[in-house]
């Protein structure tokens, strides 16, 4: 097979007229009553598959490679504390025997979080037939499979001697002993390695299409081939396509209850126990909310610089940008119901363990700061996205994600450690302090994340180039294309 | 560009592929593809295909095809993971190796639920995939359509449709004057490996 050559170059836009020009934009859509278009200034599906695969057929820009080394550099961390740990024992961790969970289950709740937010706009915004979606919803699935796959090293190693991780397999281990499959424990590891996989699927059956449309226009033999093997051979037919499409939907429907049940059974880790703090039936939604909330917070901090590095702005548009702030608002109402309620909860409980619990060690105990810092990061803080300059000021809130960001990290560690640290008996009471090797495991699985993503961006189209062409106004074969002005669908109600 | 293929031959021109596998002809838009592809149904070819770079909401339609059949491949799998879940934890926390947990019964089917949903899930996931991948009739290493260069334009900005050789209905001529009347262009005949 041949390549051909692109018909158009990528033109290019001026971006110093252009966020005043989709102000004016938004501003005519909300006038007439109409949405705003998917893709802004007219780009056609020839401009859409230029511009996105540009980013891997351009040459690789100069601050990749220094974004690569970092993220290399700080991915070591994990790898060295990792050994070390193995090597020596869970010991080198701060945990202790009041604590026996800190760091390292704040750190898997943390990032198994920053993943669900990638599959509610991949698979629950596709199945609500939210066509802005289609933008963004590849950068998020990515998202999500390597947040798992960070996740998916704690659980692994926190079981101390990890050569006999395989004890969790629904295998009879060394002494015909089968696991106890009514053990939460359990059920998170069929969860978490079920998310893992499902993810991997979804964002690979999505990916198909994409990679069919690389594989016949990229120069490079090597990277030809890849794609090649990549999209099974794809040809685009519309009885593929009819097929494709049916199954995407099946995906789509089984990742939305992947995601509950996931995010459910993750909190029943917590829930199922009889610590005071962790037993409330009100953590399936906690967890779940919590989850999409620190995951729209990653993806903000994600798109924002990306729409501006591959200049992206057209597809990632200010209404992206918008939204997704809208659902970080959202959830921020959410989790504040939900940290109420667990108060009051414990209020009208009754127990004194509970009242303990929430009312004096919660706020004034020795973690009270952390409680504090998380009250004000994830509950006030985002309020700022009431105001719609502020969501439509990208760079605003970029900055902004920044602190709900830390919020939902000191949210788990104040629901895990400052749960744990003072139960029932007092003299069973201690502190949890994080050793170096806590820190450095985890700064490290930054640097695996960010490593990941880095070349994802590079050798993947990162944006649905398929989906994206379906969505505009000369897909639709009903309309004639000039009758459509800048993408938007006549007389259909704005969003 | 390399050089043409032996087995590809523009309309019109010589010499013809020896064994014919299809012929094809482009067009520019969805909504040409479209009234196109309603015409090829309408006069009653089985063996046609239209290829276009994206999903084309109602072409399925356009063309009569059935509805897709993945959805009983998601159902058997999710079945399948739901039944062999079930087997596995009854059989194995009942009678081969009874662990008694703070006097829990053995069978205690509220607990097994969350694995028995996520080996559903899985199971239905991957059949999804499979069923695709089976109805599509992929993975396929070559296919006769790659000899065409102006196809890799498939996946970009044009928009095909082909009459395969196989149908009852095919005939040369008839398949060239139907592509060329509903508004094809650059028609070609396409050949396949003896």
């Amino acid at each position: 097979m041949s390549s051909f050559t692109p018909s158009t170059k990528p033109a290019r836009p001026r971006y110093d007229l252009l966020d005043k020009h989709e102000e004016e934009l938004i501003e005519r859509a909300h006038a007439e009553n109409i949405r705003e278009p998917y893709v802004i200034n007219q780009r056609d599906a020839v401009w859409v598959g230029d511009r996105i695969a540009s980013v891997i057929e351009n040459p690789t820009p100069l601050w990749w490679y220094i974004a690569v080394s970092i993220a290399g550099a700080v991915a070591s961390f994990t790898g060295i504390g990792l050994l070390y740990l193995i090597t020596t024992g869970v010991g080198v961790w701060g945990e202790n025997n009041s604590a026996n969970w800190a760091w390292d289950i704040t750190n898997f709740v943390f990032w198994i979080g920053i993943g669900h937010a990638g599959t509610m706009i991949a698979a629950v915004l596709y199945l609500t037939r939210q066509r802005w979606a289609t933008g963004i919803n590849r950068a998020a699935e990515a998202m999500t499979v390597f947040a798992v796959m960070c996740a998916g090293i704690y659980p692994a190693v926190h079981v101390g001697r990890v050569w006999f991780a395989w004890y969790l397999a629904p295998i009879p281990n060394g002494n015909a002993i089968w696991p106890n499959f009514r053990s939460p424990l359990l059920w998170d590891v069929f969860a978490v390695s079920t998310y893992l996989s499902v993810s991997i699927m979804f964002w690979y059956v999505g990916l198909i299409p994409d990679c069919a449309a690389m594989r016949d226009r990229i120069k490079n033999k090597l990277l030809k081939y890849f794609y090649a093997v990549l999209c099974l051979g794809w040809r685009g037919s519309a009885r593929q396509w009819a097929n494709y499409e049916f199954c995407y939907l099946m995906l789509a429907g089984i990742a939305t209850l992947l995601v509950i049940t996931t995010c459910t059974v993750v909190s029943s880790d917590f829930s199922t126990s009889v610590v005071p703090g962790w037993h409330g039936t009100i953590f399936l939604p906690y967890f779940g909310v919590g989850a999409i909330y620190g995951g729209f917070c990653m993806l903000i901090t994600l798109l924002v610089p990306l729409r501006e590095l591959y200049k992206l702005r057209d597809i990632i548009t200010l209404r992206h940008i918008d939204l997704c702030c809208r659902f970080v608002l959202l959830m921020a109402l959410l989790i504040t119901y939900i940290y109420l309620m667990e108060f009051f909860v414990a209020y009208v409980g009754g127990s004194p363990n509970e009242r303990f619990t929430f009312y004096q060690d919660r706020i004034f105990g020795p973690y009270g700061t952390t409680w504090l810092c998380m009250l004000i990061f994830n509950s006030v803080i985002p309020m700022l996205f009431w105001s719609k300059k502020i969501r439509r000021n990208p760079w605003l809130a970029f900055g902004i994600v920044v602190f709900p960001s830390i919020g939902m990290w000191l949210e788990r560690f104040v629901i895990i450690v400052s749960s744990v640290h003072r139960d029932f008996l007092p003299s069973s009471w201690g502190m949890f302090y994080p050793t170096y090797v806590d820190i450095f495991t985890f700064t490290g699985t930054f640097g695996v994340f960010f490593l990941l993503y880095l070349l994802f961006i590079r050798f993947l189209p990162m944006i649905a180039i398929a989906e994206i062409r379906a969505v505009l106004p000369e897909a639709n074969p009903h309309e004639p294309p000039t009758v459509i002005k800048n993408g938007a669908e006549p007389g259909s109600h704005h969003v | 560009m390399s050089e043409i293929s032996p087995l590809i031959c523009a309309v019109g021109a010589s010499p013809m592929p020896k064994k014919l596998y299809a012929v094809g002809a482009e067009f520019a838009n969805p909504k040409e593809l479209y009234a196109a592809a309603e015409k090829v149904r309408d006069k009653g070819y089985k063996w046609w295909d239209c290829y276009t770079p994206y999903y084309i909401h109602g072409l399925d339609q356009a063309m009569g095809l059935k509805k897709s059949l993945v959805g009983l491949f998601t159902f058997a799998g999710g079945l399948t993971g739901l039944t062999v879940g079930f087997l596995l934890i009854t059989i194995s926390s009942v009678y081969v190796y009874p662990i008694d947990t703070q006097g829990k019964p053995y069978f205690s089917l509220p607990g097994f639920v969350p694995i028995l949903d996520l080996l559903m899930i899985i199971l239905s996931a991957i059949m999804s995939i499979v069923g695709m991948t089976i109805l599509c009739f992929l993975p396929r290493l070559h296919h006769p359509l790659w000899e065409w260069d102006d196809f890799t334009r498939a996946t970009h900005d044009k928009f095909f449709i082909v009459i395969e050789a196989n149908d009852p209905r095919f005939n040369e001529k008839s398949a060239v004057d139907l592509l060329r009347e509903i508004g094809g262009t650059n028609l070609t005949f396409i050949g396949e490996e003896e």
